[in-house]
């Protein structure tokens, strides 16, 4: 795998890890990967993904079973977690539920032994950056999820370590909660400028904290982008599928030109495509396309690709209707629908001419 | 709420009290049905606890004896001053008293009541005995006297006096150590017959002793068993589990064949030749403790554990990350959390050793014997239920009151067994 970022500017670098925890199955297969200084990137897949394994071994609480973790130009297996100066936010909080929310942020500060008054004080700062200074006397389990996580996190960064990482830190909460909570981290890593690696099986989440997203599967970590390019240019099928919806015909490769390639569905319909690496001429793909891209277009517009499709269902969904129709090939598509004033209402089982552009259809592979 | 308004101020007062009659109504069915489910039990228990608990602390300060077999004396005593000998009249009813205690063969049982006061007096019950059969009338006073001087004792007299009353605090005062003498003045035994509060502090020092011993042995096994993977501490809860499949006594039987002079351990012990001769293991404090210690093992492990079951391991990695070595993380995280469940343990295995005596009785030597095998033998052998009462009735003030006192430190709402 290629390395977008280079060994210089490399803060956290993995280079060709494995872990296996029965000396069968490989958990994380031969992972390589480079995090900038002050990077906020986000290991995204589902459970079982190897993501969390991941941030384990960089915690020092597994032990790669080949393959190097350098932090900072040193390489940091054969160190304890203590001896590693990495905050972690844990996915329950991990608050001790005996001590004070004060004691609980002054932990780290008392394990390396600073003096009371410099912890005290360090201590309120921390606290007041997360808004909870005037909580430092009360118990954990005094306080609501949302408060626990603005501790746990307080407590992460009060040792000013250079690297943050946080395993699911906001899985708890409720929709709302989360998403304010987002934004603040966003914010505090953005005001501290450390390190934060983040992992998570939300997807919007990963899209709107990070600077770049590498999704795992299998162990394998499928590509590594930011959001934007992750979204519109996913690298193969399981990343398109996996984040955002996704519209999924599969055909045929019969011919490229350029980044272009013409790909034949089951009816014999041909629709033209970009392109990518993942899938070849001659091979079996599957075309990758965005609700929102889909246009109900009657042919002889700017768009490449026109086909009809019989209306199957309606679901309203307040600021968009989403509308799920079945083409000729067979295949189902849906079609994002903006709610404004305007917007044109289908009866089911009636034919609407569909439309969308080459390069928002992608030809990926088959898997 | 909008009728109620119409019908005036009075409206939600008398719709509230019907509110609650009718919640009262709905509620009393499922009242009575869940009580019926509690019923059997809570019958059961009072019957075979709280009533013989009762009776115990009654029988500890009940003091019928003399009053039922001797009602004249105790009468006629009444009118004593308690200055000198009393006159014929109290003798007269004494010797009416003894006739009648003859014929029924309870002199004996009176003359041992008195005994425990004054010694030698059941000896002296029974001549007197003796001299009523022989027949013959008064003045029974110089009689008496004649047959033995101490009749004529006043303090005798008080103390007659006294045990005619229904309670008595002799039981009690015993069971500390303490006596009243004639005059009511309550006084320390004599060295020599003060053996019981050196017999409540060696009960509690050995279940101190068993305590500490499932605590340092157990805490690891709890650990363990909440750290392992499913499959292997299902086997470990087994092997813990396992010695409740046997009984005490046979427990306690094999480690005597396990640890006396020609056993096992010593045979060991001699062909590595650590030893030289035989040592003793058994029959003294250290095989007392030893074999209680391994009986209460489970009672201080299981509510450990089930504590530490509760710990995420998330809290230890935490630490860790936090800049604490395992060590410190252990100490300053895990091992705070764990005291609710350690406190548990071993209030139930101190509880539990406090009221031991099989295994003491069976292991330990003379001075290993704890409060129930005294319990055991005022019941058994002296047939002075009196003392088993009062000693048992303090055993069990002792207990509620180190409860009150670890309340008070620990906080009792603060244990988890489970």
């Amino acid at each position: 795998m290629k390395l977008p970022v280079s060994a210089s500017e490399s803060f956290v670098e993995f280079a060709g890890v494995q872990k296996s925890y029965d000396g069968e199955v490989l958990v994380v297969k031969d992972l390589s990967l480079r995090i900038r200084r002050g990077e906020f990137l986000t290991m995204l897949g589902p459970s079982g993904s190897g993501k969390t394994t991941t941030l384990m071994m960089l915690a020092g609480f597994e032990t790669p079973t080949s393959g190097d973790i350098m932090l900072d130009g040193a390489r940091i297996d054969s160190l304890p977690p203590e001896k590693r100066n990495i905050g972690m936010v844990f996915q329950n909080y991990a608050l001790f539920p005996h001590m004070s929310v004060a004691q609980n942020v002054g932990y780290p500060l008392k394990v390396r032994g600073r003096p009371k008054a410099e912890i005290t004080e360090r201590v309120a700062k921390a606290l007041d950056m997360v808004h909870l200074g005037s909580f430092a006397a009360r118990m954990p389990g005094q306080l609501s999820g949302g408060q626990q996580q603005r501790v746990a996190l307080a407590r992460a960064l009060v040792f000013e370590p250079k690297l943050v990482l946080m395993d699911e830190p906001l899985g708890a909460l409720d929709k709302q909660l989360r998403e304010h909570m987002q934004m603040e981290i966003r914010h505090l890593h953005e005001r501290l400028g450390i390190t934060v690696v983040y992992v998570t099986h939300d997807q919007s989440e990963a899209l709107t904290m990070s600077d770049r997203v590498a999704v795992f599967n299998a162990g394998i970590i499928q590509q590594v982008a930011p959001p934007a390019e992750l979204y519109e240019s996913p690298a193969n099928s399981f990343v398109a599928q996996f984040i955002g919806e996704n519209n999924r015909l599969p055909g045929r490769i019969e011919a490229a030109n350029g980044t272009l390639c013409s790909v034949v569905l089951a009816n014999g319909d041909v629709v033209t495509a970009t392109l990518t690496d993942a899938a070849r001429v001659g091979e079996e793909c599957l075309l990758s396309i965005r609700p929102e891209r889909v246009k109900i277009a009657p042919p002889g517009g700017p768009l490449d690709n026109h086909f009809e499709a019989v209306v199957a269902e309606m679901i309203y969904l307040g600021d968009h209707v989403r509308v799920r129709c079945v083409l000729d090939s067979g295949a189902d598509m849906v079609v994002k629908i903006g709610n404004v004033e305007d917007r044109p209402v289908f009866a089911v089982g009636s034919r609407i001419p569909l439309g969308w552009r080459a390069q928002d259809c992608r030809a990926l592979d088959a898997a | 709420m909008a009728v109620t308004a119409l019908e005036g101020d009075a409206g939600p007062d008398v719709d509230r009290t019907s509110l609650k009659t009718k919640l009262r109504r709905a509620e009393r069915v499922n009242r009575v049905r869940s009580f019926s489910l509690v019923a059997p039990l809570l019958l059961f228990v009072l019957a075979v606890f709280a009533l013989p608990i009762g009776l115990m602390l009654v029988r500890s300060v009940e003091n019928t004896e003399v009053r039922e077999t001797m009602p004249r004396t105790i009468a006629a005593l009444d009118g004593w001053d308690g200055q000198a000998t009393p006159g014929e009249d109290v003798f007269a009813a004494f010797a009416e008293d003894l006739v009648q205690t003859q014929k029924e063969r309870t002199t004996a049982l009176v003359g041992k009541r008195i005994n425990y006061e004054v010694p030698g007096a059941r000896s002296r019950f029974l001549k007197a005995g003796r001299l009523i059969d022989a027949g013959g009338g008064g003045p029974w006073g110089e009689k008496f006297i004649a047959s033995d001087p101490e009749w004529g004792s006043v303090e005798f007299w008080a103390i007659m006096k006294r045990a005619g009353n229904t309670l008595t605090p002799y039981y009690l005062l015993t069971s500390l150590d303490l006596r009243q003498d004639a005059e009511g003045a309550i006084s320390r035994n004599a060295p020599d017959q003060s053996i019981f509060i050196d017999i409540f502090i060696r009960t509690i020092w050995i279940s101190l002793l068993v305590t500490l011993a499932t605590l340092v042995l157990g805490y690891p096994v709890a650990h363990l068993l909440a750290i392992l993977p499913p499959a292997r501490a299902n086997v470990l809860m087994i092997l813990v589990l396992l010695p409740f499949t046997t009984s005490i006594l046979v427990r306690t039987t094999a480690w005597i064949v396990l640890l006396q002079s020609n056993g096992v351990l010593n045979d060991i012990l001699l062909a590595l030749n650590l030893t030289t001769e035989r040592v003793q293991l058994i029959f003294n404090r250290f095989g007392t403790v030893l074999a209680m210690t391994h009986i209460q093992l489970p009672f201080t492990i299981l509510p450990i554990y089930s504590v530490m079951k509760s710990i995420p391991a998330s809290h230890l990695r935490a630490a860790r990350s936090l800049g604490a070595g395992p060590l410190t993380a252990f100490v300053s995280v895990y091992m705070p959390q764990t005291l609710p469940g350690v406190g548990a343990g071993c209030l139930l295995t101190f509880i539990l050793s406090l009221g031991y005596y099989i295994t003491p009785a069976l292991v330990g030597g003379p001075q290993d014997q704890m409060v129930s095998y005294f319990v055991a033998l005022y019941t058994n052998r002296e047939m002075n239920w009196g003392q088993a009462s009062a000693l048992g009735a303090i055993l069990l003030l002792i207990t509620l009151a180190l409860y009150a006192l670890f309340n008070r430190v620990v906080g009792i709402d603060k244990v988890k067994l489970g």
